[in-house]
């Protein structure tokens, strides 16, 4: 499956939904959609990775490399996902100490809002 | 020779297809179904590094993987035709995947991959690098009754 990404507004936290698989073929799409909505000034983010099916080390590239780009507003990047195929990848590489990990959007935002 | 070959021109949409193909032949070689994501990840990883080589060096040069069924044990090997620095980086010293100042180093892959696969050996001569895989296997379901039967056979 090719990578669909989409992007909404949550009690002002830009969420982007990404479903299908995050590669070295589709992650540059990732990139310049962070990319993107970083330079439309939207620095709090959290990425719902929910319905992603494949993620290598070109996905964590782009995810890292955007988490540096809103932390260098002060922002954030947070992450979805319950899916344990994904969550080892995240475990083996030890950015599980990197990126807030959540279960829903609504507690990756409401543990976003209670750092504020 | 190998179960099955598989060779493809170093494009970034090619690497999916051989995931596809390396799952496909785990699971038939007996593979265990929790193993096969690790499987995907890794021939995946593998694939991409070697794509990234031949991008710099000799973009018209075939990526060559095989994959093959030894018994108790399935190996991939993914082979590469850079020799010399380029395919070096598989030591992590040289080529750096680039996101926005974010390095990864090209040994990034290689990193996870050990983290995935039963037994990894990686392989740099004179013709390109070599990555090779193994994960453990049950022999084939269906590779039992043919042997029953040429035992049977012979009595």
């Amino acid at each position: 499956m090719d990578l669909k990404l989409g992007h909404y507004t949550k009690d002002g936290i830009e969420v982007v939904d990404v479903e299908g698989e995050i590669d070295v073929y589709t992650a540059p799409r990732l990139r310049e959609l962070l990319i993107d909505l970083v330079n439309k000034n939207n620095y709090q983010l959290v990425v719902n990775m929910e319905k992603v099916e494949f993620l290598d080390s070109t996905g964590l590239g782009v995810l890292v490399g955007g988490l540096k780009r809103v932390r260098a507003h002060d922002g954030s990047l947070d992450l979805v996902c319950t899916q344990e195929r994904i969550l080892k990848i995240f475990r083996i590489t030890g950015l599980t100490k990197v990126f807030g990990i959540h279960d829903t959007v609504d507690l990756a935002i409401a543990a976003r809002k209670s750092e504020k | 020779m190998a179960t099955v070959e598989v060779a493809f021109t170093p494009l970034p949409a090619h690497v999916r297809t051989a995931r596809l193909v390396a799952t496909a032949v785990a699971r038939r070689s007996g593979v265990e179904e929790s193993l096969l994501d690790e499987v995907r990840l890794a021939v995946g990883e593998a694939c991409s590094r070697a794509v990234e080589a031949h991008r710099r060096h000799c973009p018209a040069e075939p990526i060559r993987i095989e994959l093959s069924d030894l018994g108790e044990k399935f190996e991939v090997i993914v082979r590469d035709a850079v020799p010399g620095p380029a395919g070096s980086s598989a030591n992590g010293k040289t080529n750096a995947t680039q996101d926005n100042g974010v390095s990864f180093p090209a040994g990034f892959g290689l990193a996870v991959i050990s983290g995935l696969a039963d037994d990894v050996r990686i392989s740099a001569t004179g013709t390109g690098v070599s990555v090779r895989m193994t994960w453990p296997a049950q022999v084939a379901a269906e590779a039992l009754p043919r042997q029953v039967k040429a035992f049977n056979g012979g009595n």
